[in-house]
């Protein structure tokens, strides 16, 4: 297959998929079959252009064959290809997971159309090598997770999505803003053209505005540290199925975005941003695992979890070392896995008991052992005890942060991962130790199947983060590749331009 | 003309973020109008108020003859004017069924979700 196709796969089969389960809205089977098939598509699809790029490096298409800069460019390198890889797993175990846990009213709702258009859009700010491109997809990805989010309609889902919402438009109106200031500055809105002139530029006063303004949108959709308060409050209101697949990508997707902008278009090397991320990457750290320490509920403490992980990545990011952004990348990918597996034991854990909240559950380790089994696989992980994939993500982070002389920042990450353990064991003993008290909470309702296929795709994330941690020497090397090619600008311009700058 | 459009727009956010602020769902939804407006005038300013022929290259030429205006910025807002405009639908019909579900137009009484 010629390259080029290949890179705009990981948008066109989830399009497609969604368009096919629309024309197959009446029909919950067929819609199941494509969820399926188009999420299993999506992730061949994206194994194979890991590895087309690990071995030719970053590959460029320009749609219509209008040439860059003025026409639109997709870019697929490392990172952006790994990025692509972690949606096809969080696409898969999302679509058989729901396959057992989504209601048929909700499937009635659209589900599965939305779905495929939140990874659409996912995937296209992945490629895309356009600023204004990127500000579509986040679009994209945005209005299929409103929807999502409302699936169902309680009174918590209309009051998280009421903030999530607001929050996320302001930050697309400032991200807006910012696209048109930077237009008006450089007059192209091609990343690799206007990582090339931005450095003749004069008024490096309005770049460093502009760089504030992506800085604030980026932080807005990441969660970064003063603007994270729509997560917690929203992240744990839908079904589980949307819970994971949000944990797992939609922060994720503005850590990628920081990551791209602040390495390509922006480079952090010694200004005044780079010490604001040290601050901003500490603090989110902090403020994430205390307010997780402070909840009682299943999720909510998931939720402030995702918040505090974030702060890792962009300390990989702030410390901007190759062995630092190939930590931060690696996270990435092991927060993905770990975390959607934790939020889809919360499901089960629902399921059987029928509560979310610690004080109310009890004894799951005496009646489903395995359950407890896998918990503690993904907990672990996400402690960042060896020899699972988080270990090693939190080890890359720190001894970078070590070489840095980062000294403050390398005790932050210490100390957060030791309380990370704690709520991790605060569950552990609430939720699976301890016997359970109250009896009055039951089942929602007598399941009716369902149950073994969302037990193997829990299987399956927990595996994939002992793989992780056992295959480090690979995936090491895939993000350090990553890392090195953020860094080299040069490379990137020339790939997408075809000059050397 | 540039200051008057620079008034505008700030006159804008300002008011945005006013709205944004107030307890009232419905004032909630009118600041992110104002918002999404003033971020679309923004990029239309951005490529410079040039009262000039429109881009159009005359038949045999390559490139445009003379002064043109440029037509991205053009192309830009009206891409963002539709997503915006999407985007606010939903946000009103969100409103009115958190506004139909909490029986309540008032932010404060909508803290059941956060910590």
């Amino acid at each position: 297959m010629q390259s080029p196709t290949l890179l705009a796969l990981p948008i066109v089969i989830p399009l497609l998929a969604g368009a096919l389960s629309l024309i197959y809205w009446r029909s919950r089977k067929a819609q199941r079959i494509i969820g399926v098939l188009g999420s299993t598509g999506l992730l061949i699809a994206s194994g194979f252009l890991l590895e087309k790029i690990w071995r030719e490096g970053t590959l460029v298409m320009h749609m219509g064959n209008w040439h860059a800069p003025f026409g639109i460019v997709l870019v697929g390198d490392m990172l952006a290809a790994f990025m692509v890889v972690m949606t096809g797993v969080s696409a898969v175990t999302t679509a058989f997971y729901a396959l057992g846990s989504v209601s048929k009213q909700h499937e009635h709702f659209g589900f599965y159309p939305l779905m495929h258009l939140l990874l659409a859009g996912v995937n296209g700010a992945f490629l895309t090598g356009d600023v204004f491109n990127l500000y579509v997809w986040f679009e994209v990805m945005l209005v299929a997770s409103f929807a999502l989010l409302i699936l169902g309609g309680e009174r918590a889902q209309m009051e998280g999505a009421i903030k999530y919402v607001t929050l996320n438009l302001v930050s697309s109106a400032m991200f807006l803003s910012a696209i048109g200031l930077l237009y008006g500055l450089m007059g192209t809105l091609n990343m690799a053209d206007i990582a090339m002139k931005i450095g003749e530029l004069e008024d490096t006063a309005m770049i460093t505005v502009v760089s504030m303004l992506f800085l604030m949108a980026f932080g807005i959709k990441a969660a970064a540290f003063p603007l994270f308060f729509w997560l917690p409050a929203s992240y744990h209101t839908p079904r589980v199925a949307v819970s994971a697949l949000f944990a797992g990508l939609l922060t994720k997707v503005g850590v990628y975005a920081l990551f791209r902008f602040f390495t390509l278009i922006f480079p952090f090397e010694g200004t005044l941003s780079q010490s604001l991320m040290v601050w901003i990457a500490g603090l989110t750290m902090v403020t994430g695992v205390l307010g997780a320490a402070a909840q009682f509920e299943f999720r909510r403490i998931l939720s402030f979890h995702i918040v505090s992980q974030i702060g890792y990545m962009l300390m990989g990011l702030a410390l901007f070392t190759p062995l630092a952004l190939a930590g931060g990348i690696y996270f990435i990918a092991h927060n993905i896995v770990a975390k959607s597996g934790l939020f889809l034991i919360s499901g089960l854990v629902f399921r059987f008991k029928g509560s979310y909240e610690l004080k109310e559950l009890g004894g799951v380790y005496r009646q489903y052992p395995m359950l407890a089994l896998l918990f503690l696989i993904c907990a672990f992980s996400l402690a960042g005890l060896p020899p699972l994939s988080g270990f090693f993500a939190k080890f890359m982070v720190i001894r970078a942060g070590v070489e840095e002389y980062a000294w403050w920042l390398v005790a932050t990450a210490l100390a957060v991962g030791f309380m990370t353990l704690y709520s991790m064991v605060k569950i552990w003993a609430e939720v699976f130790w301890k016997e359970q008290e109250v009896c009055h909470i039951k089942p929602p309702r007598k399941f009716r199947g369902g149950t073994r296929v969302m037990y193997a795709t829990v299987v399956m994330l927990a595996g994939l983060t002992i793989f992780m941690g056992l295959a480090m020497e690979p995936l090491f090397r895939m993000s350090m590749m990553a890392a090195e090619q953020l860094l080299d600008r040069n490379g990137y311009i020339e790939a997408v331009l075809g000059v050397t700058p | 003309m540039i200051t008057l459009m620079s008034f505008l727009v700030g006159g804008l956010y300002a008011a945005a973020i006013y709205m944004i602020m107030r307890r009232s769902i419905v004032k909630l939804v009118i600041g992110l109008v104002l918002l999404s407006n003033a971020a679309n005038l923004l990029i239309f300013t951005s490529a410079g108020m040039t009262r000039e022929a429109p881009p159009l290259i005359p038949v045999g030429a390559m490139a445009p003859e003379g002064v043109v205006a440029d037509p991205l910025a053009q192309a830009l807002i009206l891409t963002a004017i539709v997503i915006g405009f999407g985007v606010l639908a939903f946000a009103v019909v969100l409103i009115h069924r958190a506004y139909e579900i909490v029986q309540a137009d008032d932010m404060d009484q909508m803290k059941d979700t956060d910590t």
